[in-house]
């Protein structure tokens, strides 16, 4: 089971929009984007998280590892996550 | 109180005189009539309304000193300015230079010594920044043809060529470097600099130095659109104090004094920020510092006159400023008028 820092001067809005201040780079993340974000933020697991994305959507567990792991790492490209 | 300003040039390379003029007139304090210095009859800030109350054509540098003050004297004995603000690189070294006799009619200036503008030149800056452990990407100075030719053993390729002034291209082998120099050699003159590229993320900081090592205020940008010519068409404050403590670090080491520039380069490789340029004026994105909640071009009006001007602290991370084009009519008459008189009231 893994847990994520996302930094506390990372801002997300209702819509998905994301914004680092350090260096004025913006995001926009999809629906599911910004829940997975948003549950990151609150400290949740990924095993939580699998577990309320495949009880939410119409998605196989299998699907959303892959999708989840893909997701992870291009949050960390951007400096928008941490491992811990 | 009367302000003249030059560089209105608002073009697609644009001055900083239309935004420094906006920064002024957006203070609730300000109280009184800006004065367009201007060099060409089509500089676009002439014909913009509530900009300038008046515009006065004025020699171009090459024209010399005593064309220059003789000018400034004509106009101030219709207008009796106050205080100028020169906004261009080329016509600061000029300005220092006629400052004192400025202050005599009574026009006062609010510009950096001659040693601190030399400090910061393209030329010097190496030195400068070395001294004070400022990173900043390896140059050579050329002077001749013949020292382009010592460019291959000193950098691998992409290198940048810049203009004393302007200009900056990215050379990816010697031939190219070699048309670059040509057209800076043409239009600029020596030296030309020759520079390591450094791969990244550009950043800006708009600051303001009082002169006795302290920074009144400094605002941090990352363009987020740039122009074929460089220019950043669109920006967004952020908030990175590491950039900023830089930007007051340089300021003290040169005891500036007036409205600078400091552009950054964010290496990609190690993500430490290496000093591309000081430019010795505001820049023509200055307007995004009153916006975010730090009116520099008035905070150097008040210091010009000697006011206490309290450091800015802090300002809005995350303002926004798009440039756009938009086309503004006038009448043959009009330009009639800056054409022939060399005056100009809209």
């Amino acid at each position: 089971m893994k847990k994520y820092h996302i930094p506390e001067y990372i801002a997300i809005s209702d819509t998905g929009f994301l914004f680092l201040p350090s260096t004025g780079e913006t995001f926009t993340l999809n629906q599911i984007g910004k829940d997975i974000f948003k549950m990151l933020q609150a400290g949740e697991s990924d095993e939580n998280i699998y577990e309320k994305i495949t009880s939410d959507y119409d998605v196989e567990r299998g699907v959303i590892e892959r999708d989840f792991s893909d997701f992870i790492l291009q949050l960390k490209s951007y400096s928008l996550i941490k491992a811990i | 109180m009367k302000i003249a300003v030059t560089g209105l040039n608002a073009t697609d390379n644009p001055g900083p005189g239309v935004p420094v003029i906006r920064s002024i007139l957006d203070s609730e304090e300000f109280k009184g009539e800006i004065i367009g210095l201007i060099y060409d009859s089509l500089e676009p800030g002439i014909y913009m309304k509530d900009i300038a109350d008046r515009c006065y054509l004025i020699p171009y540098p090459s024209s010399g000193l005593d064309a220059l003050f003789n000018r400034i004297v004509q106009i101030h004995e219709k207008e009796k300015i106050d205080l100028i603000i020169p906004t261009l690189d080329s016509e600061l070294f000029g300005f220092i230079k006629i400052k004192e006799k400025l202050e005599e009619i009574g026009i006062k200036t609010f510009l950096p010594t001659f040693e601190q503008l030399n400090y910061r030149a393209k030329d010097k800056l190496f030195d400068f920044c070395t001294l004070h452990g400022i990173k900043v990407p390896k140059n050579i100075l050329i002077n001749s043809m013949q020292d382009m030719y010592s460019i291959p053993q000193k950098f691998d390729y992409p290198v940048v060529v810049k203009g004393i002034f302007y200009d900056a291209y990215i050379a990816n082998s010697f031939e190219e470097a070699m048309s670059a120099f040509n057209k800076m050699r043409g239009k600029w003159g020596y030296p030309i600099i020759v520079q390591e590229y450094v791969k990244g993320t550009e950043f800006n900081v708009v600051a303001l130095g009082d002169g006795t090592g302290n920074t009144t205020g400094a605002v941090a940008m990352r363009k987020l659109y740039i122009t074929d010519k460089g220019k950043g068409w669109a920006g967004i404050t952020i908030d990175d104090p590491v950039l900023l403590d830089i930007s007051h670090k340089l300021i003290k080491g040169l005891r500036w004094k007036s409205g600078m520039e400091l552009e950054y380069m964010k290496s990609a490789e190690s993500g430490e920020y290496y000093l591309l340029e000081i430019n010795p004026r505001f820049p023509a994105w200055v307007y995004l510092a009153p916006a975010a909640g730090q009116n520099l071009p008035y905070a150097l009006v008040q210091l010009a006159f000697n006011k206490e001007v309290p450091n800015f602290t802090k300002f809005k991370v995350g303002t926004i400023f798009v440039r756009s084009s938009w086309d503004l009519i006038t009448d043959i008459s009009k330009f009639e008028e800056i054409a022939v008189k060399g005056e100009f009231k809209l």
